[in-house]
Order: structure tokens, then C-alpha cells, then sequence
């Protein structure tokens, strides 16, 4: 469920009525949170309601992503309780090293029931020495399927003010998906943080999909159908997508052994590509429907 | 007997007599003539200005047993109806009868006034508030009728329910009775349902806090059907007048259902040049009438009117060329005020014109569209808007079936489970609007079309629409929220949910303890 | 058998919400539930069970419980109940793990 993610909603991890509404809006996948959103005397009762809806809400088409603490302030105690719950993933805030990623992939597999889906990982990248590893942390463990960025708290460790065109996290936000794509992991952008501000939303993720980003975080469900509308490919890019797998597809009947399509060589970066378009093309059969 | 909504009806009931049983939507024709109400005389000189409301119960005189007739257009900003009924305690009046056509909760003293005899019978199309409470726990001996806002009109015009007295709440007035609702700190907009009682009752009283020079204008109710003019210090709170929810809703939930009902409408193939649409002034109906207007204007599409409770919104897609009219029987909210007041192509029309079914062709007959909220719905279709899952009366018609039975299309919009309840239930509590006059359902959980729109539901498929059985959104609700219990109420007959041709289309039995 | 060692409470009163309250009670007297909610009629039968289902999981066999129901679907209540039941300092042997 994880291979499309082009927007991962944010949902507060102790509101029921949010919990239980998370999966009307479509996002590919859900993070139901217990850091930031949840008051500190409120995570007990968050990881049991987690845990509860982890196992009875319908989240319909979203992934379910936990966004855990930090192990050093009760990350443990949130994998104790929802592991068994199987969510896909978890987000692993304020991630600084391999070491962290490995300490909860260790988490993970000494909870994990047997005959259960191994639960994924997400590295959630918000502080700069964070950035500096950013590799390191991609590649740290296999459970590893993605890095996200955090702006917010990393310009805030900066000292660089946040705007609204960005210009202050371009070359962090080039450094991780550089690093994710050394990998071969999932890249997702910081969220947009103006909920109202819908041209601005589209703008930021039309640069983050310009640099190469197949996702963003979301938070707010407004956010996810203008996310899937930039993110989508085009009818453009589709048809230029089936024309690529229809030459390799020939070129693999002839025994061809380089092709091109309009001048171009087929090499197997644009074959991935290609691939990818066409996978998010099949996820989204209401493509074509009004807005 | 039972109706063709499957309900059990009584032949007959106190204070109401005869009970013709609801046949279907557009079964019902009756060889009706209009009334005519009394011939009136004013001789040059004449004043029409009396100095209280206690001279004009003298004058007229205001008699034991008649039915005083109030409209609702200041909402719960209403302050008529409690001046004329203490004034009507004060004079020692028993057992009158109060047709108005929406009660809030600033009407609570009607209870005590009801306790005390002073009121014997309720005529109403919507309630909110205690007096709802009140009414289901059985205060009232005679079961309240409630109305359509078009049934309300044609029972008004056809005689059916005839009115003794007309107390106009007049934002503003002249002395010789000119009204206006357009104008003075009571200005409420469009006064559509006060028309029929200005029209058809036997005496009229314009009562107002803002006294203008003759001759007003423009006129919305004219003196030649105004006997006398009150003024009294305050008709009304601005604040209660204007307070309907008219921002959109922020609640994410309600965005994407208004979102799919836009969708919905885009998908109907009705969403063309001349398109017309209407809407109620709720948040979640606000929003879907935000997106259309987005797809509108993508499609480079212009309707023809707009109609509902008019809002600011309506009123802002107006000046932007979206509508080429409005038609407005209700404003709620001050830039709607402002804009029938000065735009020529905001149009203020009387209930009859808007909903009345026995006439020679009411606007809601010219409705391409109408999104609508439900309390409960059925996998028939039929809409409860009248009573609450405890079986208290809180809402009631307004105009819910007369736009439901005009339009090309009926959207309800609605969450699929209110709190911890199933929105979509086998039967509902009370039918108010019956399903065969009920097209979509729209919910956050995807799309239920009425089997007897099989044409519709196809297309709706076609565009991408989450189109599901609403059998099958039935149990989805049920296996989210559990199997509710179905309350059952056997009490005596507190209500009659009359059908906007006369047909009763429910009761309401006594709840609450 | 466990038993509660405090009176102890969890949840909100936001809708689709719950608080439920536990507190310790004399040896003997078994679980008490008092259930305040807007869907009583609907659902009161259902919130009983639930929640005596968990504490029944507990092993807790004398409690004074209260139930302030918002509209709360059946996976929030037991969290709710579970939450409630930790923070009152349970104390004795819990049958599986809750």
C-alpha cells in the first residue's frame, strides 16, 4: 500500500471524530500522530486510541502511518501498544542517524507478531544534523522505505525565517531528495503549513514535484486533492508514458537491444519514470472527473 | 389508514378535522377556489394609526377563537408575536390560534401562553427551540399542524386555513400602511412570507418600529391591504434577524460532501447556460455552492436564477455574472438585504410564488437543482427534517419538500453518521419529505442514487462518482457506529406533518416524557 | 482480580468523544455504570457492554464507573475505558495483554 504516496494526511492521534473521518479524503496514506499533536499527560490515552482505531476505523484507501515519539520521550511505549495493531508504517520524528532508524527497526521486530507484515519505516528529517545523514539514514536499515523533510523545526534550528516561496529550504530540500534517490527511497516534502492559502499549496508542491518529489505531507484534508492534482501526471505524460513501454515493449519482441522514441535513447532511468507515471495514473481513475 | 409513505394516519384529528391521507407527490388535486377575504372601505381622512396593540385588539375586535397569523422573517430575532400574545393575555383572549410560519427559540413564552389558554391551536412550517420541546411532550391539546412554506400559502389562499388577523412585523412603514423590508434597524430583506397573509386575511396590521414618510417605496405589502399601523418601540433584534450560519463550512468533513454534491451536479448533464439552483443558507450547502460556482465559471456556464434563503454568497455569484436573477422570498444576511434593495435583478416574490402547489406554476417547478439536509434518511428515500432521533420536534418542512418535489434533481447532503448515529435508517422517525421527490444522497462516504433514477446513477458512475447502493451505505454506517436501537413513540398525536397539497404525509406522537 | 487504586479519568467532552470515570469501590460491590448520552436510546445497552467488556478484560470486579457520552463509536469508548482503567493504578494480575 505504501508503493504510491503522494500525499500522507497528518490526523491528530487523540481526536476521535478526526481519527474516525481521517479516511473520507483519499490521501494515500494516513499519519495518525501521537508526537506533536498530542499533549504530553494526553499520550497514554492517545496510544490506546490509536491502537483502537489502528484496528477498527476503515481509513478505505489510506496507508496507515503512525507518527511515533522519539524513543528517548515514549516512542518505546508507542511501538509497545501499536505494533500489534499493524499499521504499514511508522514515522519516526526528528531522526538524526542510522542509529536511530536502527533502534527502531530493532523495536519493531522483537514486536512484531509472527506471521505479521513487517511494519515499515519512515524517517521524518527535520533538525540539520539530521540533513547531514540524511544518506546514511536512507540506507540505514531495509525497513527504511522513504525519508520525509520538516521544515519548520530544521529553518528553526537555522535561524532562517520560513516564507512562503521557500527559497530558504531549497538546497535542503535538493540534499534530501538527493540522498533518498542515492538510496532508492521515497522522497516527501515538509508540509505547507497555510491552510488557506490554496495557490500557495499548489505552487509549493509544483516546486517540490519539479524537484523531484513524488509526495508531501499534508495537514489539513483540503490539502490532499490539490496534492494529487499537481502529483498526478498529466494526459500529456501518460500517453507519452504508454508510448515508452510500448517501444521496449516491441524492442523486446525484435530483440533490440537500445531503443529510443523521439530521438531519445530508452535508458532505464526513463523506463522507471514512465513506470511511475503509469502507476499513479491506475491509482487515480477519477482523474478525469470535475474538481 | 396508511399513506403511500407507508405511515398510519387517523381519519380525522382535533382542531383539524377531516384527514385526507397522503396519495404521492403530485396525486392530490382538489376543486379549490381562492378566498376572498373580506371588502374593506377607507374614506379620505381616514388614519390608520392606532397608538398600541391593545386599540388595535379593540378595534378590529380580536375575538376569542380567531387565528392571528405572523410571519418569520426575523427569525430568532423576533419580537412581534410575544408583544401581540401578551398583549392578548393582558385583554383576558382564550383559546387563539397562532399561525406563524417558523417558530425559534426566542418564541418560548408561547409555552406559558398555552399553559394559561391563551393560545388553543399552533400553525407553523419549521420549529426550533423549547417550544418544539414543549409541544412533543404534549403541552398543546391539539396536535400542531405543520406546514410546507408552499403548503402554508396555498392553504392560506385556497381558505383552507383561514386567517382572522395578519400582525405584520414591518421593518419599515408608512402611515398608510406602505411596507418595505428593505429598510429601518428591523430590515430583514424580502417579506415573501407575509404575502399571503396580507393577501387573504380578513384584517391586517402592519406592526413596525420605523415610521417613514408617505409615500414608501418600494412596496413589498401595500395599503390597500393594510387596515392599521402600530408602532411600538422595537419589532425586533437586528442581531437574531440576520444571524443565519452563512459563512461556509470549515469542517473538512462537510467540505467534501459539498464537494461531491458540486461534483454531482457537474455530472447530472443539468449544469448548463441557464441553469437554476437552489440552496439553503447552511454551511455545508454554502460550500457546495461554492464549488459549483467554480465549475461554472471554468465552463464559462451562466445560470438563470439562483433561489433559497439568499446569502451574501448567492448574492456575491450574482454580481459576478454566475446567475442572471435571484429569486428571494428570505434573505439572511445584510448584504443579501442591501442587494434586493438596490439590484433590479434581485427579485422579491410572495410563498405562493415560490412553492405554492395549486397555483398556475410556482418557481420551484423551474429548478434544475436543490441540495437539502436531512436529520435521518431511508433506504427509500423519504427525509425526516421534522423531528430529532428522540423524537422531539426540531425543524420541520420550511421549504424541504416544495423544493424537493420542483426540482429536476434533489441533493440531500448529509454526514452518514450524525454524532454516533446512522443517518441512513430502514425507516425514518418521521417522513416530512417523501422519497420519490428525492434524487441523491450525498455523504462522505460516497453517493446513493434513487433506484427510480437508474439514468442518473449511470451518469454519476461515468464521471468517477463513488455511486454505492443505499442499502449497501446503509450497513457501512451500521458497521462504523453498531445496529442502533429503534425507538419506538405510541403516545397520543402531538403533530401533523401536512403534505404541501394537504395530504398528511406523517404524525408526530408525544416524546420526551 | 485486579483492583483500582484511584479514581481516575479519560477522554474529552468534543463530539465523537467520551470521558469515562473509574473509581475504586468497597469489596462486594461490584461494577456500577451510570451512562449519560444523546443516543441512550440508540446505544445505551451497547455502551454498557462495551465497557463492561473491558473492564471485564481488566479483571476489575468492583468499580463506580461514569460514562459522559458524545457520540463516541465503540473503538473510542474502549480506548477511553482502557485509559481510564490504567491511570486508576490497577493493581493484581491483568488476564492477557490489554
Amino acid at each position: 500500500m505504501l508503493d504510491v504516496l503522494r500525499s500522507m494526511l497528518f490526523v491528530p492521534g487523540n481526536n476521535p471524530a478526526m481519527l474516525q473521518a481521517a479516511g473520507v479524503f483519499g490521501a494515500d496514506a494516513v499519519i495518525l500522530d501521537l508526537e506533536d499533536a498530542v499533549a504530553l499527560r494526553e499520550k497514554d490515552a492517545a496510544r490506546f486510541l490509536v491502537a483502537e482505531a489502528l484496528q477498527s476505523v476503515d481509513f478505505k484507501t489510506s496507508a496507515k502511518v503512525v507518527r511515533i515519539n522519539t524513543l528517548e520521550t515514549g516512542g518505546e511505549e508507542d511501538l509497545r501498544r501499536i505494533v500489534a495493531c499493524a499499521p504499514a508504517a511508522v514515522l519516526a520524528p526528528k531522526v538524526q542517524s542510522a542509529a536511530d532508524i536502527q533502534a527502531v527497526a530493532g523495536l519493531l521486530e522483537s514486536l512484531e507478531q509472527p506471521g505479521q507484515a513487517p511494519v515499515q519505516i519512515i524517517a521524518l528529517i527535520e533538525t540539520p544534523r539530521g540533513l547531514a545523514e540524511a544518506y546514511a539514514v536512507a540506507t540505514a536499515h531495509a525497513r527504511l522505505i522513504a525519508l520525509a523533510f520538516g521544515a519548520e523545526d530544521y529553518t528553526a534550528a537555522l535561524g532562517a525565517k520560513r516564507t512562503r516561496d521557500g527559497l530558504e529550504i531549497m538546497s535542503a530540500r535538493s540534499m534530501l531528495i538527493n540522498a533518498a534517490a542515492a538510496a532508492g527511497v521515497a522522497a516527501i516534502d515538509t508540509p505547507f503549513t497555510d491552510i488557506n492559502d490554496e495557490a500557495g499549496l499548489r505552487a509549493d508542491v509544483a516546486l517540490a514535484r519539479q524537484l523531484g518529489y513524488k509526495g508531501k505531507l499534508a495537514i489539513h484534508p483540503r490539502q490532499v486533492d490539490i496534492i494529487h492534482e499537481v502529483m498526478n501526471p498529466s494526459a500529456e505524460e501518460i500517453r507519452w508514458a504508454q508510448r515508452v513501454l510500448a517501444v521496449l515493449r516491441q524492442a523486446e519482441l525484435e530483440g533490440a537491444g537500445a531503443v529510443s522514441l523521439d530521438g531519445k535513447m530508452i535508458d532505464a532511468p526513463i523506463e522507471l519514470r514512465a513506470r511511475h507515471v503509469l502507476k499513479l495514473a491506475e491509482n487515480n481513475p477519477a482523474g478525469g472527473a470535475e474538481q | 389508514m396508511k399513506n403511500a409513505v407507508g405511515r398510519e394516519i387517523p381519519a380525522a384529528a382535533a382542531g383539524y378535522g377531516q384527514v385526507a391521507a397522503f396519495a404521492g407527490a403530485f396525486q392530490t388535486t382538489q376543486p379549490l377556489r381562492r378566498y376572498a377575504p373580506l371588502m374593506k372601505q377607507a374614506r379620505p381622512g381616514d388614519d390608520k394609526v392606532l397608538d398600541n396593540l391593545a386599540e388595535v385588539f379593540k378595534r378590529i375586535p380580536v375575538k376569542d377563537g380567531m387565528t392571528l397569523s405572523f410571519h418569520h422573517h426575523f427569525r430568532n430575532g423576533d419580537g412581534v408575536l410575544n408583544q401581540v400574545l401578551a398583549v392578548a393575555a393582558s385583554l383576558g383572549r382564550r383559546n387563539l390560534n397562532i399561525m406563524i410560519s417558523s417558530i425559534f427559540p426566542v418564541h418560548a413564552p408561547l409555552i406559558d401562553h398555552i399553559r394559561s389558554g391563551v393560545v388553543g391551536g399552533l400553525d407553523t412550517n419549521y420549529i426550533s427551540g423549547p417550544v418544539g420541546k414543549a409541544l412533543s411532550q404534549g403541552v398543546l391539546a391539539n396536535p400542531v399542524i405543520m406546514r410546507t412554506h408552499g403548503g402554508r400559502a396555498r392553504a392560506i389562499e385556497a381558505g383552507q386555513a383561514h386567517v382572522d388577523v395578519a400582525f405584520i412585523a414591518a421593518p419599515a412603514c408608512d402611515r398608510y400602511g406602505n411596507v418595505s423590508g428593505t429598510m429601518g434597524p428591523a430590515a430583514c430583506g424580502s417579506l415573501g412570507y407575509a404575502m399571503p397573509d396580507a393577501e387573504y386575511a380578513d384584517h391586517v396590521v402592519a406592526v413596525t418600529d420605523y415610521l417613514v414618510d408617505y409615500p414608501l417605496a418600494p412596496v413589498s405589502i401595500p395599503q390597500t391591504r393594510v387596515d392599521y399601523v402600530v408602532a411600538v418601540e422595537k419589532i425586533g433584534d437586528p442581531k437574531g434577524i440576520v444571524s443565519g450560519t452563512t459563512t461556509i463550512t470549515k469542517d473538512p468533513v462537510g467540505l467534501k460532501i459539498a464537494q461531491s454534491a458540486a461534483q454531482v451536479i457537474a455530472a447530472s448533464g443539468l449544469l448548463k447556460e441557464g441553469f437554476s439552483f437552489q440552496t439553503g443558507a447552511g454551511g455545508a450547502s454554502l460550500a457546495a455552492a461554492d464549488y459549483m460556482a467554480r465549475i461554472m465559471e471554468r465552463r464559462g456556464i451562466s445560470g438563470s436564477f439562483a433561489m433559497g434563503g439568499i446569502t451574501g454568497y448567492l448574492v456575491n455569484m450574482l454580481d459576478r455574472g454566475l446567475f442572471k436573477r435571484i429569486i428571494d422570498v428570505q434573505d439572511f444576511d445584510l448584504e443579501a438585504v442591501k442587494s434586493l434593495a438596490t439590484n433590479p435583478n434581485h427579485l422579491e416574490v410572495s410563498a405562493g410564488y415560490y412553492a405554492n402547489p395549486f397555483n398556475s406554476g410556482c418557481v420551484v417547478n423551474m429548478l434544475d437543482t436543490v441540495i437539502l439536509g436531512a436529520t435521518e434518511i431511508d433506504t427509500d428515500f423519504n427525509v425526516n427534517v421534522t423531528t430529532g432521533s428522540d423524537g422531539i420536534i426540531m425543524g420541520g418542512s420550511g421549504g424541504h419538500s416544495d423544493a424537493a418535489a420542483g426540482a429536476k434533481m434533489t441533493i440531500i447532503v448529509a454526514n452518514l453518521l450524525r454524532g454516533r448515529l446512522p443517518i441512513l435508517l430502514d425507516k425514518v422517525l418521521t417522513v416530512t419529505t417523501p422519497g420519490e421527490t428525492v434524487d441523491v444522497l450525498v455523504t462522505e462516504h460516497g453517493v446513493a442514487v434513487n433506484p427510480r433514477r437508474a439514468e442518473l446513477a449511470s451518469r454519476l458512475k461515468d464521471s468517477g462518482l463513488p455511486v454505492r447502493d443505499v442499502h449497501d451505505l446503509k450497513m457501512l454506517a451500521e458497521k462504523m457506529a453498531g445496529v442502533p436501537v429503534a425507538p419506538t413513540f405510541d403516545g397520543r398525536i402531538v403533530g401533523l406533518v401536512e403534505y404541501r397539497d394537504g395530504t398528511v404525509i406523517d404524525v408526530v406522537r408525544q416524546a420526551g416524557g | 482480580m485486579t483492583t483500582l487504586t484511584k479514581p481516575a479519568q479519560a477522554g474529552t467532552l468534543e463530539s465523537g468523544d467520551v470521558v469515562v470515570t473509574v473509581a475504586p469501590a468497597e469489596l462486594g460491590s461490584g461494577i456500577e455504570i451510570s451512562i449519560e448520552s444523546l443516543v441512550l436510546l440508540q446505544y445505551g445497552e451497547s455502551i454498557r457492554r462495551t465497557v463492561l467488556a473491558v473492564v471485564e478484560h481488566y479483571g476489575v470486579v468492583d468499580a463506580a464507573m461514569k460514562v459522559v457520552d458524545r457520540g463516541a463509536l465503540e473503538y473510542a469508548l474502549t480506548a477511553r475505558t482502557k485509559a481510564a482503567l490504567e491511570r486508576a493504578g490497577l493493581v493484581g494480575e491483568v488476564d492477557g495483554d490489554a
